[in-house]
């Protein structure tokens, strides 16, 4: 009994760190993606846990004309691939990279 | 004053006519000189064969590489690298390289592979060299002005090099002529400036097996990668989805360093050097960022091959004859060559020549620009009110308060005041017209071709850029 209990306040503890804990990430813009928000790069500051998707939500909502290069970019985290699912950590580099057609 | 002028533009005249045929006779040089080449190199072969042997001028000097004595020194820098070699250079010799696009980015990199020597080299293109290509496509002369780019590319790759075998396509690529021309080489390089051309050289060199150096450069932005290389990924794998309309801009609307393109160019060319030589590591799977402006290059590790691609994923059906009946233009929403727009009818459009009989008549109009307002700086048409396109909805209303303005000045006077709208080149004032018909406006309509029109057919004296 008395195992359990501490063993779920453990949890309930660990849960509560993750919820009021955030990481801090960096961003970097390139090509149209630079246009829109105007700036090369930020510090973004999400809950941890956060996803590369959520991530692009809250820039999205940051800079609401993000959207328009949204559908068609790649995204790299520390300058590897990454998906939408992929879990940022503190200190991360998410690179937001649109395609370029010019020459 | 008036003799000066005279003399001057005489002189201009036959300045310019001189030029065209130095030109011409450089052309002609350069042509004579590789066709002397070659009749050199079957006649070097058939003394060779006369004589016992079996094979051509290097054998005669016991050399099994097959570079002749000539190419042994015109090539000894390369030569003389340990990680380059007699080897490489060999098969640099025996390679064939196509490059599309002779603009920015295909300048740099025609020359150096010229000049590394290439075996053959294919150029293709549909325009004409102009005086605002001069800052960046750096292979073309004044003198070639009004001239196919081809051409002007061709004479300065035989200058640099008239051992190589060129080839001009003086004509655009498209979905009937792509697969055939594409077939001829081993190697493709796309340094073309819009995201139809990327999307359709990309698919062909899916279907012909071909590896593809791209580059790509834009105001003060590059990015390079090698597709469909060794298994990797094909220009779709990485954008199954082309960008919206509004996110792709080519360097004649949104400008461009010069030198930006430039080194892109060259980094394609070390891309196809290393192919087609077969050393190194080939930047596959990962993609070349450059940023002129912080000065920095970042190399990104970008996705693998798709299998759920469409083009080359495990289950495409794509085939040569989806390829030819592709339609590039509408699954990108862009036009393939710098052309006109066909958006309204024909009666929502006036010509130049009839904006100034409006003009002269002194009808009542609002004339309406909606270039961004840094073109706008540049040069713009007097009395004309400046709204960007982007910002055209949001600032509706000084459109409407201006037009009511004009509305209560002439109250009793004449029918309603008419709203003509001018870009550069007559797409966005097609979009605006459309967007401001739908808003109410149902007067508006567009000057056809914009200010180059303008300056085309009414004002020749009014500055294009």
């Amino acid at each position: 009994m008395d195992v359990t209990e501490q063993a779920s306040s453990k949890e309930a503890t660990k849960i509560e760190n993750e919820e009021t804990s955030s990481v801090e990430i960096k961003v970097l813009f390139f090509a149209r993606a630079r246009e829109l928000t105007g700036v090369p790069d930020l510090t973004l500051k999400m809950p941890s846990g956060s996803t590369t998707q959520k991530c692009m939500d809250e820039l999205v909502i940051k800079f609401p004309k993000l959207e328009e290069v949204r559908g068609c970019v790649v995204l790299a985290l520390n300058e590897e691939y990454t998906t939408d699912s992929a879990i940022v950590k503190h200190r991360d580099e998410l690179a937001i990279i649109p395609p370029i057609s010019g020459g | 004053m008036e003799a000066n002028g005279g003399d001057s533009s005489e002189i201009v005249r036959e300045l310019e006519e001189l030029k065209l045929r130095k030109a011409e006779i450089e052309h002609r040089i350069s042509t004579l000189e590789a066709k002397l080449h070659e009749t050199a190199a079957v006649e070097r072969l058939d003394a060779a064969v006369s004589n016992g042997y079996s094979s051509p001028a290097a054998i005669e000097h016991g050399l099994d590489h097959g570079l002749s004595p000539d190419q042994i020194y015109r090539y000894s820098r390369q030569l003389l690298l340990p990680s380059f070699g007699v080897e490489a250079q060999s098969n640099l010799l025996k390679s064939s390289v196509l490059v599309i696009g002779a603009g920015g980015l295909g300048s740099p990199a025609l020359l150096y592979l010229a000049a590394c020597g290439v075996g053959r080299l294919g150029i293709i293109d549909h325009d004409v060299v102009e005086l605002n290509n001069m800052h960046r496509q750096i292979i073309h002369t004044e003198a070639f002005i009004g001239h196919p780019k081809v051409k002007s590319a061709a004479s300065a790759c035989r200058s640099v090099n008239s051992t190589i075998k060129i080839d001009e396509h003086v004509e655009a690529l498209r979905t009937s002529n792509a697969l055939e021309i594409l077939s001829q080489y081993d190697i493709i390089v796309d340094a073309t400036d819009n995201p139809p051309s990327r999307y359709m050289i990309s698919d062909c060199c899916v279907l012909l097996g071909k590896p593809l150096v791209s580059g790509a450069a834009l105001g003060m932005e590059g990015q390079l990668t090698v597709y469909n290389h060794n298994g990797g990924p094909c220009y779709r794998c990485l954008f199954p989805t082309p960008p919206p309309t509004s996110a792709c801009q080519r360097c004649s609307d949104s400008g461009v360093l010069g030198v930006v393109p430039g080194v892109i160019g060259c980094l394609q060319a070390l891309e196809t050097i290393k192919l087609a030589s077969m050393v190194g590591e080939p930047l596959s799977e990962r993609m070349l960022l450059f940023d002129a402006l912080s000065a920095r290059i970042r190399i990104v590790k970008i996705r693998g091959r798709s299998s759920q691609c469409t083009v080359c994923g495990d289950n495409s059906s794509f085939d040569k004859h989806q390829f030819k009946n592709f339609d590039y233009e509408d699954f990108t929403q862009f036009p393939l060559f710098a052309g006109s727009l066909k958006l309204l009818p024909k009666e929502s459009r006036i010509s130049s020549e009839e904006f100034k009989e409006i003009l002269q008549k002194k009808e009542r109009h609002i004339l309406l620009d909606v270039r961004p307002s840094h073109h706008y700086k540049i040069v713009s048409l007097p009395d004309s009110l400046n709204i960007p396109l982007a910002n055209l909805e949001s600032r509706l209303n000084e459109l409407t308060s201006v037009l009511k303005e004009k509305e209560d000045v002439n109250a009793e006077t004449g029918p309603c005041t008419s709203l003509y709208v001018v870009c550069r080149r007559g797409n966005d004032s097609q979009r605006a017209v459309q967007y401001l018909r739908e808003s109410g406006f149902d007067s508006a309509k567009d000057i056809i071709g914009g200010l180059e029109a303008w300056a085309a057919d009414v004002n020749p004296n009014f500055p294009t850029y």
